[in-house]
């Protein structure tokens, strides 16, 4: 029955980080494909930790940690530099 | 700046040096050394971003406080998921919500709670830090929503840090 | 693994999956920047949330104990959540993005 659930739940991802790419191409402005790129990388920690609960292992959590801060770290840089036009002053 | 061995920021120290046992799976004698050099470095070294040291007078209200956020992050974001899902344009408006609270850190909490709880997100303080601009995703009235912020996160906090 | 823990886990998997994309819909179907703002940043976090419970779930039924790295993910996540949120409306102001029609007020740029 997990092994359903997990199936439909990488599904619902999957469509969840398309409908975001659509968002990316689309625009129309730059806050809008940041927020896009936000909200990929917190699907990409969703889809690692299916992917980790697939294979039964929890060494992708570590993967999965690394991306949560890479990835704030990277959308306040890029909404740093839309706003002041450089990320380090 | 770093000719004293001391700790600026003790709970910082703490929680610092807790996280850093996580991180590093299991406690040896190595980590606990690491986790010390960085719990003395790290406040020493982001000294001067910090506010003032917040005057908490009530500590122990803390996990009611983050326990009621919490459903009311669940109720909300049952309401902002019907009304993506149910396809009607939604009534936005910006509130500017005028602030009791004084200190920065009690401030930082209230737009950090209001932009957590769907519907609602923190957008800008006014330099003088009396206002804060906040985007509701679908109201009808604004000042329902400065009654409903005041009244459940902004007394709590008030009674917290005064 | 009891079947109630089986119950929890698949509940859990689907509710972090369905707030998952109803966030991403709401970021491909609302009308402005500042509407869009709402779906992902909360339904998403949300729904991340309640996927990493189904695995500490999962994994401390497996025998393997609480797993200490989901809850720094999940911290982590709920703290930032706010303040990304917050420096892309900053940004959007700056940058004086569009509204949509009907949204009273309006953003201020000081």
């Amino acid at each position: 029955m997990i092994g359903i659930a997990l199936n439909i739940t990488i599904g619902m991802v999957v469509l969840a980080t398309l409908l975001n790419v659509y968002r990316l191409i689309k625009g129309p402005d730059a806050p809008d494909r940041v927020l896009a790129l936000d909200t990929l990388y917190i699907n990409a920690i969703a889809l690692i930790i299916l992917l980790g609960i697939t294979l039964g292992t929890r060494l992708y959590l570590e993967a999965a940690l690394l991306i949560a801060v890479m990835g704030f770290v990277g959308t306040v840089a890029m909404a740093k530099y839309l706003k002041r036009g450089s990320v380090i002053e | 700046m770093f000719d004293r061995l001391n700790f600026p920021q003790p709970w910082l120290s703490v929680t610092l040096f807790v996280v850093w046992q996580f991180l590093s799976n299991d406690i040896s004698g190595a980590s606990v050394v690491m986790g010390l050099i960085l719990a003395w470095l790290i406040p020493q070294l982001t000294q001067g971003f910090w506010p003032e040291r917040p005057t908490l007078s009530r500590p122990w209200r803390m996990p009611g406080y983050l326990l009621r956020v919490l459903v009311d992050i669940v109720v909300a974001s049952i309401t902002v998921a019907r009304l993506i899902l149910s396809g009607r344009t939604p009534k936005p408006v910006f509130v500017s919500y005028p602030l009791e609270l004084e200190q920065p850190m009690a401030i930082t909490i209230l737009a950090s709670t209001i932009s957590l709880t769907p519907g609602t997100v923190s957008a800008d303080v006014s330099d003088d830090q009396r206002i804060l601009l906040i985007h509701t995703l679908d109201a009808s009235n604004e000042q329902d929503v400065i009654d409903a912020i005041k009244q459940r996160y902004e007394k709590p906090l008030l009674e917290m840090f005064q | 693994m009891s079947a109630l823990t089986e119950y929890t886990i698949t509940a859990l998997l689907l509710i972090g999956g369905a707030f998952t994309l109803v966030g991403a819909i709401g970021l491909a179907r609302l009308p402005d920047f500042y509407t869009r703002l709402h779906g992902p940043t909360k339904a998403t976090t949300l729904g991340v949330g309640a996927i990493i419970l189904a695995s500490v779930v999962y994994f401390s039924f497996q025998g393997e104990g609480i797993g200490i790295t989901e809850i720094l993910i999940t911290a982590f996540l709920f703290l930032t959540a706010p303040i990304s949120a917050n420096i892309m409306a900053k940004a959007a102001m700056h940058l004086g993005v569009d509204v949509m029609d009907g949204t009273r007020g309006s953003p201020w740029e000081q």
